[in-house]
């Protein structure tokens, strides 16, 4: 790991480097929430998407799904705080790709900072502003008619599940954004994936109501889990089977896509 | 603890066949080059000759496929993050958020450097003040002019007083007075020990402010050498006369033959005699009562010494871009 944060340094030790590497990012973090709080027309926008998704499906579409044995309204509100947070996410990949276009990353990368404290720092700002929609979210989800059965433990459990697997997604956006180098196809290329998790899943619709060949990945997909984690604890039942899967997917796509976009920007010369 | 290796002797920048190819384009096919402490070294070379490549391999932002470089004692490649505590990069973009203030730019490039809250609170001050920033330093960047991003760009290279700066094409685009400001700001810093590595596509820049030149075409160096030297690789000065009309041409050719400092030459389009020469106003003088005695009529009369122009288009049959040329040096007489 120090191997990251400072290549080949013996004199100085692990511990000052992880230090020195938690200041930067919380540098770049600084930088990306000053960002945020001076572009507030962007957060409402990336609030207005997910509540227009919550709308959509309460009033429009959702008289015509039924749920066995339950109310559509607690059926798809949980699925649509975890897409809010992977809405919010996207725009680490567009953030990205607008840096490396200005050439800010030029410069970051030829400061003496910890090599990843320039993603972190923005993935952790982004996670942040996440957070904030899932806040609008779930007062906009209440106003709709859900309703939380669940212990409050049990609840602030299901938003932790919801944060987790959205920040192990932003960094599949962050690769998303190094990888194309420009906004405009980031933001093309980062509505693929999630175009296909949100509807090849149970988010939306009861799985029985897909055909058979595509029930398999819609059960198994990670945003499936995640979803049916964050509905049993917010709703009640059984909950630690889902949730444990969602970890475990949360941890795997971090570890891949941190190394794929570290190994990205440590290349980026465009 | 490390040793402070930018103090030793020898150059600061030193770079041995550094060759860099991106796909078909082989941008750096062997470049040497070095530079003392406290000079500057100027790049020079039209656009794609790899100017900035190198100055990308030497800020660390991209790996060399063969060669070694060291800056500040540091390899390029194998103590890239030691090295990048020792150098500023100010780019051909100016590279600021602009929707953070002035002072909040500086501020955290300071702290990216790992300077105490305290020096990176007073050194942003001393910036803004230096560069005229002062008014203008609790405002978003977004409403700073070009110009003044330009100056915010190089004052958070500077931060760190990093004892190596590389300014890649600085003064691209800005109006004469800033560019003027800026050099002066930088012959103070290389007066105080700073080592600069300077890419230019003006001439002006590189005579006014480069120690040692390197001109780059096409990955190569095809020459190197004070700006003095490189104008002597041309040739010396000529002397010029333009006539008022076509048909005295070949009568002021003899008139300039006659003193005996070589063979004429005449360019019918631009009505123009010129011969090479070593003098100076005597022989401007003498050429001008001689002119006037054989009764010709002139528009013009000078010694004309290569420009740094010269140098260019005789070493790499362009000048880059021509817009951008320095204005011909001339001594004129009044006729």
């Amino acid at each position: 790991m120090t191997g990251i944060l400072v290549d080949r340094v013996g004199a100085r030790s692990a511990g000052r480097a992880l230090l020195l590497a938690l200041g930067d990012t919380a540098g770049v973090a600084k930088r990306n929430l000053l960002r945020i709080r001076r572009t507030p027309r962007l957060l409402v926008i990336g609030t207005l998407q997910p509540a227009m998704l919550l709308l959509l499906f309460r009033y429009v579409l959702g008289g015509a799904i039924k749920i066995p044995g339950g109310s559509y309204v607690n059926y798809v509100v949980p699925a649509i705080f975890v897409e809010a947070v992977l809405i919010g996410c996207m725009t680490t990949s567009i953030g990205l790709a607008q840096d490396l276009q200005s050439g800010i990353i030029d410069r970051f990368r030829s400061l003496p900072m910890a090599r990843p404290a320039v993603l972190a720092g923005r993935t952790l700002a982004d996670l942040a502003r996440s957070a904030l929609s899932l806040v609008i979210m779930i007062a906009l989800g209440l106003a709709v008619g859900f309703r939380f059965h669940n212990s409050l433990p049990a609840v602030m459990a299901g938003m932790a599940v919801i944060l987790m697997f959205g920040y192990s997604f932003s960094w599949v956006y962050a690769t998303i954004g190094l990888a194309t180098k420009d906004p405009e196809t980031a933001q093309v290329a980062g509505i693929l994936p999630f175009f296909i998790l949100m509807f090849a899943s149970n988010a939306i619709v009861p799985l029985a109501t897909m055909p058979g060949w595509l029930q398999p990945f819609a059960r198994n997909q990670p945003l499936s889990l995640a979803v049916t984690s964050v509905r049993a604890l917010l709703d009640g039942g059984p909950a630690a089977h889902w949730v444990w899967q969602t970890i475990v997917w949360s941890i795997a796509i971090f570890t891949v896509f941190f190394l794929i976009a570290l190994r990205l920007y440590h290349r980026s010369n465009s | 603890m490390p040793t402070d290796r930018a103090t030793a002797s020898g150059p600061v920048i030193e770079a041995e066949g550094v060759t860099k190819r991106f796909g078909q384009t082989q941008a750096l096919a062997g470049v040497d080059l070095a530079a003392e402490e406290g000079t500057v070294l100027g790049l020079l070379g039209p656009n794609g000759s790899g100017k900035t490549t190198m100055v990308r391999v030497l800020t660390t932002l991209i790996e060399p496929d063969a060669g070694r470089a060291r800056v500040a004692g540091y390899d390029v490649v194998g103590e890239a993050s030691r090295l990048r505590a020792k150098i500023g990069l100010a780019g051909q973009f100016a590279a600021v958020d602009e929707l953070l203030t002035g002072r909040e730019n500086l501020e955290l490039v300071g702290l990216w450097y790992h300077l105490s809250r305290r020096e990176r609170r007073d050194r942003a001050q001393d910036i803004l003040d230096r560069f005229g920033l002062t008014d203008a330093g609790d405002r978003m960047v977004k409403t700073y002019s070009g110009g003044m991003r330009r100056r915010l760009d190089i004052g958070a290279s500077l931060i760190a007083r990093p004892p190596v700066l590389f300014l890649d094409e600085p003064t691209t685009g800005l109006d004469p007075r800033t560019r003027n400001d800026l050099w002066q700001f930088v012959e103070e810093l290389v007066t105080a020990g700073t080592t600069v590595l300077l890419t230019t596509q003006y001439m002006e820049e590189a005579e006014r402010l480069a120690h040692r030149i390197v001109v780059l075409d096409l990955g190569r160096v095809i020459a190197r050498g004070s700006a003095d030297d490189l104008k002597d690789q041309v040739g010396g000065s000529t002397l010029e006369v333009r006539v008022s009309r076509a048909d005295d041409l070949s009568r002021a050719a003899a008139v300039m033959a006659g003193l005996d400092h070589g063979k004429p030459h005449i360019d019918r389009d631009r009505l123009l005699v010129s011969v090479p020469t070593q003098g100076g106003t005597a022989l401007l003088i003498a050429a001008g009562r001689r002119l006037e005695e054989a009764a010709i009529p002139l528009d013009d009369l000078g010694i004309r010494r290569p420009s740094l122009d010269d140098v260019f288009l005789t070493l790499t049959g362009s000048t880059g871009q021509p817009s951008h040329r320095s204005p011909t040096e001339k001594e004129v007489l009044a006729v």
